[in-house]
């Protein structure tokens, strides 16, 4: 073949290839939506089945951190296929919606269903799931009735016994983001180097290392999320549920503003190409069927009141929460971790 | 001097003369060298462009936010990163480059096991070395519960190293870092030539001496080149530094970036571990000094090898088990076991598709590197200029650069080719609007291709300079055009080092996972998102099915490898 017939050869190839790249795969977009999603649970793929049986709309699903999420529909900007975002986490739902991610969407069964302290004012975002960050602390090392308040973790003379989770984690900047909004930022940070000062060891893990440092012995007090403990009390290694069963757990705050809720929720992407799938599949969210699935699969609790809870949660019986709005302590999480950096909490 | 040197002395006098020297000539003369410039130059910015897109917001004023980093968390930052990197890079040479001359040129039992057998722990990433350790040994692991159990002791009364510091950070990542610098120095060691060891020994110098003084010096730029590798390697990772609570620049950056919601900052903290690597690459640069490895004679002897007796054969025995044992046994073990306590729901099928997922992506990944640092290789080697220089440097900046950072930038990039240099191009032809570029396996091999080219190109650059230039002018009196010469003298020598850098890209992009994680496609999940996903909620057993899968897929090339390396030797075809 002379060196012209290759060079037209590759260059007819080329401009196919360009050519085809831009032609968009024909896809069925009204049967399908696309869903960014911050939660990493086995059990959440019987859920878009579940919506996929009902509605015939399928489900295309791409997991991530929030974070890398929230960056990537920014970038995609107006093409993104994004239709909504789900996080495990208030403070990005809010972050979302700062960057103008997210578009409102206000129907009668979501409000009707998600609680108002659980969900954005204006409907930018909904809370599907909840979960109260609890103090564990190790049965008979440590009088439950000594520790009321998220305060009082910062009394000295819990030197050396307590654990938690790095400042990294977005549970800790929320949970100090409802400090600030209780305390003020001063009494929070005081508070902060405190708590810093009682650590048994500078935070590593995740909250079920805590709970397992408890168990074992190197601290006596730890912080974390609720359904770490109900999954370990579920566990099937006979060695976690036993080390689980010597856990106990207080919901702080009782007698005052309440437990600190955090919630799994999600929103309607702004560029959204299947804007009423997308409603559809929140309202399904929030329907009996998947709050029921949420609880029993990941232990959680479920946002919408009547809805049965797991068993371990039951027994745990019904606890004040703290009604604050969301939105109020995602709004702190920036200030909360300058907070912790001060504070030495790593 | 011959007359052939004359003429040849007497046209580059010409050349002069005319202006037509290097690249310039190259070009205006349209000689073969012309191309490669502006290839590599294509090649090196189209690289380097998520990495520059990332550093282009260095130039925005610096906010409050930096003032409030430097006060607090900074300075542990830069520390810790300097020390992880001087700690693995000596660990690493150590380990690499002894274990590499225990294994050619000594005879000891076990030695033909162990050949092989040292490359296994780099079928193992570094995050997953460190969820294995921390489990093991962490203070309510299976070690410390049972000297607990044995001696009655509680937690004051006994100290135990803490796995999850600094120096435990260090110790597992020279585990799995090292085989960089053994595939390098065993492949420089085997090619060394068995004459210069016997001269050394007829000059009177025992073996030891001959290893310090002349086979280390020669082999220095593979040693160097492998060393900064895994410098390079250890610097970006995010995974066990994070898990190890060691806070690092890598760490601060996610920090930074997510929870304090400021890319501007973080990409600051980037700059300052890209400066880092800079520095590393400098020093090996340095190392490799202005000296030129050449073999003055194709006469290679087959290596002669020492036969140990048995108190230091049982001594090699052990340097050589201990690392394979720590960096790949260990670990595979404790997965091993917590398979079997309770692993991986997802066998079947899907477990399939995912394993399916990840070789295609590796293969594609390596092939491709493996072209392109051939390119950027040869226009150095045939058209040097200060341009080649400084683009191969800039396509080589990628490997330092977290995962997630060159993430971000191919999002970057491609979000942008997307919307406004196709959309463009859309609404003028009228097409509707759609993704192209973003969310597709293409941006994700590009993100793989800056980020692994340069491991790549480290190895075939290396494997090139030592091919000596008068086999390239012996070829050319012979009649050989670039091509053929490329094809016919140069890539037969090359082989061993191609397959190193194709399996060093291979195994690379299998473990990898920020990247991953945030450009990929719909519905498309590899094998490390399947671990991480499992371990990061803390259900590690679970994790460990997936784990193996890595490993043992990992292990294939590896052993391929090993064999290839053997029967690439120059001169072993011979015996």
């Amino acid at each position: 073949m002379s060196r012209l017939v290759r060079v037209l050869l590759i260059a007819a190839v080329g401009v196919t290839a360009l050519v085809a790249a831009l032609v968009p795969l024909a896809s069925a977009q009204s049967r399908e939506i696309n869903v960014y999603s911050a939660r990493h649970y086995d059990t959440d793929r019987s859920l878009y089945d579940g919506f996929t049986q009902l509605t015939g709309v399928r489900v295309n699903l791409i997991e991530g951190t929030e974070d890398q999420l929230i960056e990537r529909i920014r970038n995609e900007g107006a093409n993104s296929p994004a239709d909504v975002l789900i996080t495990v986490d208030a403070g990005r739902l809010w972050r979302a919606q700062q960057a103008g991610l997210l578009q409102p969407v206000t129907t009668a069964t979501l409000v009707a269903r998600v609680p108002e302290h659980l969900r954005d004012p204006e409907g930018y975002w909904w809370g599907l799931s909840k979960r109260a960050r609890v103090i564990v602390y190790a049965k008979g090392r440590v009088d439950p009735a000594e520790l009321p308040t998220y305060e009082s973790l910062a009394d000295p003379k819990w030197r050396g016994r307590i654990v938690v989770r790095s400042s990294n984690h977005v549970y800790n900047q929320s949970l100090v983001g409802s400090l600030i909004e209780a305390l003020g930022p001063e009494a929070t940070e005081a508070w902060a180097r405190g708590l810093v000062a009682n650590f048994a060891r500078p935070p590593q893990g995740g909250d079920i290392d805590q709970l397992k440092a408890v168990a074992a012995g190197e601290a006596d007090i730890a912080i974390s999320n609720s359904y770490y403990l109900a999954r370990l009390l579920k566990s099937n290694d006979p060695a976690e549920r036993q080390a689980a069963e010597g856990l106990g757990v207080i919901f702080p705050n009782q007698n005052d503003r309440g437990t600190h809720v955090n919630i799994s929720g999600a929103g309607v992407v702004a560029t959204a190409r299947n804007r009423d799938q997308a409603i559809a599949f929140l309202e399904y969210l929030t329907s009996d069927r998947a709050q029921e699935i949420f609880a029993l699969g990941n232990s959680e609790y479920p946002v919408v009141p009547g809805v049965p809870l797991d068993p371990v949660l039951e027994s745990w019986g019904p606890f004040k929460e703290d009604t604050l709005n969301a939105a109020r302590y995602a709004a702190n999480s920036p200030l909360a971790l300058m907070i912790m950096d001060r504070a030495g909490w790593r | 001097m011959t007359a052939l040197s004359r003429a040849g002395d007497r046209g580059r006098l010409l050349d002069a003369r005319a202006g037509l020297r290097g690249w310039r000539g190259n070009v205006l003369l349209g000689r073969p060298g012309g191309l490669w410039p502006l290839a590599s130059t294509l090649i090196a910015g189209g690289l380097a462009l998520p990495i520059l897109t990332v550093l282009a917001s260095l130039v925005q004023p610096r906010d409050p936010l930096w003032d409030h980093l430097a006060r607090t968390v900074l300075p542990v930052y830069l520390t810790n990163t300097l020390a992880l990197a001087v700690g693995v890079g000596l660990g690493t040479l150590l380990l690499g480059t002894g274990t590499a001359w225990l294994v050619t040129m000594c005879r000891f039992p076990g030695r033909g096991l162990f050949e092989w057998a040292l490359l296994l722990p780099m079928a193992m990433p570094t995050y997953l070395i460190a969820y294995a350790y921390t489990d093991l040994l962490q203070f309510s692991g299976p070690v410390q519960s049972t000297l607990r159990a044995w001696t009655g002791w509680s937690r004051q009364d006994y100290w135990f190293p803490q796995i999850r510091s600094l120096g435990g950070a260090i110790f597992v990542m020279a585990l799995v870092l090292y085989p960089y610098v053994y595939l390098l120095a065993r492949a420089a060691f085997l090619q060394q030539s068995g004459c210069l060891l016997e001269v050394s020994r007829t000059l009177g110098r025992g073996p030891w001496r001959t290893f310090l003084t002349v086979a280390l010096p020669l082999a220095r730029p593979a040693l160097v080149a492998g060393a900064a590798l895994a410098v390079m390697e250890a610097l970006a990772d995010y995974g066990a530094v994070q898990y190890f609570a060691v806070d690092t620049l890598s760490t601060g950056i996610y920090r930074t970036w997510f929870g304090m919601n400021s890319l501007a900052t973080a990409t600051q903290l980037a700059a300052w571990l890209v400066l880092m690597v800079f520095g590393v690459l400098v020093l090996e640069r340095l190392g490799r000094g202005r000296a030129r490895y050449y073999y003055t004679t194709a006469a290679l002897r087959p290596l002669p090898t020492y036969a140990l007796r048995r108190l230091a054969a049982l001594l090699a025995m052990l340097g050589c088990a201990l690392p394979v044992t720590l960096g790949f046994v260990v670990p595979a073990g404790a997965f091993a076991m917590m398979t079997r306590r309770g692993g991986d729901p997802l066998w079947g099928p899907a477990f399939l598709q995912l394993a399916s997922n990840t070789f295609l992506l590796a293969v594609l990944a390596a092939a491709l590197a493996v072209l392109l640092a051939l390119v950027l290789a040869y226009s150095l080697r045939l058209a040097p200029s200060p341009v080649t220089h400084l683009t191969t440097r800039l396509a080589a900046l990628g490997y330092a650069v977290p995962g997630a950072v060159i993430a971000v930038g191919v999002l970057i990039v491609a979000g942008w080719l997307d919307n406004v240099a196709l959309g463009a191009l859309r609404s003028a032809l009228g097409l509707p609007p759609g993704l192209v570029f973003s969310g597709t396996l293409a941006a994700l091999v590009f993100a793989y291709l800056v980020r692994y080219l340069t491991g790549s190109f480290t190895t075939v650059e290396a494997s090139l300079t030592r091919i000596r230039p008068s086999l390239d002018e012996a070829a050319r009196t012979l009649g050989h055009g670039t091509p053929s010469m490329l094809w016919r003298v140069h890539l037969p020598l090359l082989r061993g080092g191609l397959l190193t850098a194709a399996l060093l890209v291979f195994v690379d992009v299998m473990k990898e996972l920020p990247a991953t994680l945030a450009i990929r496609p719909f519905n498309f999940d590899t094998l490390a998102i399947r671990v991480y996903r499992l371990a990061t909620d803390e259900r590690l057993a679970e994790a460990s099915t997936a784990a193996l899968a890595i490993v043992a897929v990992g292990l294939l090339p590896v052993l391929a490898l090993s064999m290839a390396i053997a029967r690439a030797r120059p001169g072993a075809r011979d015996t």
